[in-house]
């Protein structure tokens, strides 16, 4: 039994409960949040270390053998998930120090929080495919809460929206689980995968493989199931929306990555067309509603949806390099997607709006604000040498590799758009001034009067250096995902690993 | 039987649709509760209805003996309920909330947040 496996489910739990039970103190609830994020990085990087050692862990809950139990396993791609899931874990506890509303600490913000990271962490880790179901109804469910919190107009109605389609999707989930369950008679994931071979109806494995497609691609915002997200994702305070935009959408990515190399790859010919064709109009899409939009929080909302396209178009090309592509891309997305959000949050705090309208002169005042705008900015569009450009790369060269032309001219377009996207929003918030209509100039001047204005730019400065390291050391970087990648290409070793009956 | 099932529940899926598809608010919410109340159906009889044989060995024997109905879907529709239940009073509330704050139930007049 590997306790570094579990530590990252239980750590997060833990907090929540104790949150819960300090539930008048927001001060001790504030330390716990730092501290169990803290520890769930700690244990994400101890997670990491074992899996690079032993190449698979493998938890069978209550001791009984595999595929009875409830298994949580952790590969590459699994360890790589949790040590991100750690990190804004953490750059999200530190932010929301500092803007938090009052009200919204004392009515359950941090235990959320927590309850949302437990969720996200047990569905990198199950092995079983209806506990990935209950984690994601746990992840959900926090998520529903933390939305709605402060309970405002455009809160109701993006929760709505929200609400509807992810109960939707967990239906078709929870339908294509049972299915699944009455032609294999089992739930446990490399079991599944063993038995779908000797299924005597193939046609009906490809319903069910669709069934979950689409499920996972309501809940990773794919194209043309992604319109809750742009209607519910930049209604909530920002530290919110900043979670939300890095990690929760990549749950149902990950979910995709993980059923479609591992158990579904009987029929590769036409799921993963359909696939490659919902990434590339996903990335259309997502840019283009982009350059329509004019507020800060919904144009990074709009590029949440076309980056995905990237990482499905990864999975869809499914060829190795692809596939590190995928996962590069991933890791770098989570954590520029978060520092944007959270950037965003920081000129709201200083001129009062998201409206781009409204905003100005920020480089002015604040020349380093702007420069750690334009790291995660520049590197979401894929200038070189951040690390977006190595993710971009990765892709588009592997897409070329399989004569995939016109998904590569879209990839390299929406590119473009990205950039386009980014440019307009540093000339209307950084570059232009204030405007005149802005009652608030003022609070540019004046310097705000905070006493947690560090918590604002440590995160932003914390993430800032992951891009470039990432950017700028990508090598090792480049090996864990190649680590991944040749992982979920062998199924094999996965099914080995767990079914492989070693006692521990 | 298991042929009836599977009418009604194809019948539960095309209400609850009919219903999400509706303007109103509290009618949107009573088709998502047919909806999970449609999936947790299909996940009970998916693996087949048997009757009275239940999973229970029998004194001094080892193993159950003979036809036994499969324990594991009634384990499964137990935790899609409860899930299912707790998300669906989370969305009463929500609907309760919206109307209070929108003061409207019709979901035409709630698209502020779209684009």
């Amino acid at each position: 039994m590997n306790p570094e496996l579990v530590l990252p489910i239980l750590i997060p739990l833990t907090a929540g409960a104790l949150s819960l039970a300090f539930w008048r103190s927001v001060r001790l609830q504030r330390m716990l949040a730092v501290i169990a994020t803290g520890l769930l990085l700690g244990s994400g990087v101890w997670l990491m270390r074992s899996t690079i050692e032993q190449g698979f862990l493998v938890a069978e809950m209550g001791s009984w053998p595999a595929p009875f139990s409830i298994v949580l396993v952790s590969d590459m791609l699994g360890a790589i998930m949790i040590v991100l899931t750690g990190i804004i874990g953490l750059a999200i506890a530190i932010y929301s120090l500092a803007s938090t509303p009052r009200g919204h600490e004392k009515f359950g913000y941090y235990p959320l929080m927590h309850l949302l990271l437990a969720g996200v962490a047990g569905a990198f880790l199950t092995g079983d495919i209806f506990n990935l179901f209950v984690w994601f109804e746990v992840m959900l469910l926090a998520s529903f809460a933390l939305l709605t919190l402060g309970g405002e107009r455009a809160q109701m109605e993006g929760a709505i929206k929200y609400v509807t389609l992810n109960l939707f999707s967990s239906a078709i989930f929870l339908s294509a689980v049972g299915l699944l369950y009455g032609m294999v008679g089992t739930l446990n994931m490399a079991d599944i995968a063993q038995k779908l071979n000797s299924v005597e109806d193939p046609g009906m494995v490809t319903v069910v493989s669709l069934m979950f497609m689409m499920s996972f691609g309501i809940k990773a915002a794919a194209f043309p199931l992604f319109f809750w997200l742009p209607a519910s994702y930049h209604t909530p305070q920002v530290a919110v929306s900043a979670l939300f935009a890095g990690l929760l959408t990549k749950v149902g990515v990950y979910a995709l990555y993980r059923v479609f190399t591992l158990i579904f790859t009987q029929d590769v010919a036409y799921t993963h067309t359909i696939l490659l064709w919902a990434a590339a109009l996903t990335m259309l899409t997502g840019v283009l509603g982009a350059a329509a939009q004019f507020e800060f929080r919904r144009i990074l909302s709009f590029h949440i949806v076309s980056q995905i396209g990237y990482m499905l178009l990864g999975l869809a090309l499914f060829t190795p390099l692809a596939l590190i592509g995928g996962v590069f891309y991933i890791m770098h997305h989570i954590i520029v997607k978060t520092n944007l959000f959270l950037v965003s949050g920081i000129t709201y705090r200083l001129l009062g709006s998201y409206e781009l309208k409204d905003l100005g002169g920020v480089y002015r005042q604040r020349p380093y604000l702007a420069l750690l705008f334009l790291i995660p900015a520049l590197s979401l569009a894929g200038i070189p040498p951040l690390s977006g450009f190595f993710a971009k790369f990765i892709v588009v060269r592997a897409s070329l590799e399989a004569s995939e032309y016109a998904i590569t001219a879209i990839a390299l377009l929406v590119g473009l758009l990205t950039l386009y996207s980014m440019i307009k929003i540093w000339a209307e918030v950084f570059w232009k001034k204030v405007p005149e209509h802005v009652a608030d100039v003022s609070r540019l001047n004046g310097e705000v009067k905070d006493k947690h204005n560090w918590a604002y730019y440590v995160p932003v400065v914390g993430l800032a250096m992951c891009t470039l390291i990432i950017g700028l050391y990508g090598q090792p970087i480049y090996v864990l995902a190649e680590t991944a990648a040749s992982q979920l290409m062998n199924p094999q070793l996965y099914i080995e690993a767990v079914l492989g009956g070693q006692s521990k | 039987m298991e042929t009836m099932m599977a009418y009604v529940i194809g019948v539960l899926f095309a209400a609850s649709i009919y219903m999400m598809l509706r303007r109103s608010l509290v009618k949107l919410v009573i088709g998502l509760i047919i909806l999970s109340n449609a999936a947790n159906l299909l996940i009970f009889v998916v693996s087949g209805l048997t009757r009275g044989a239940p999973p229970l060995i029998p004194d001094g024997a080892n193993e159950v003996v003979g036809a036994m109905a499969d324990p594991l879907p009634q384990a499964l529709i137990l935790t899609a309920i409860v899930i299912a239940f707790s998300v669906l009073a989370f969305a009463v509330v929500l609907i309760r909330r919206a109307y209070e704050v929108v003061g409207t139930d019709d979901l035409d007049k709630m698209k502020d947040t779209d684009t």
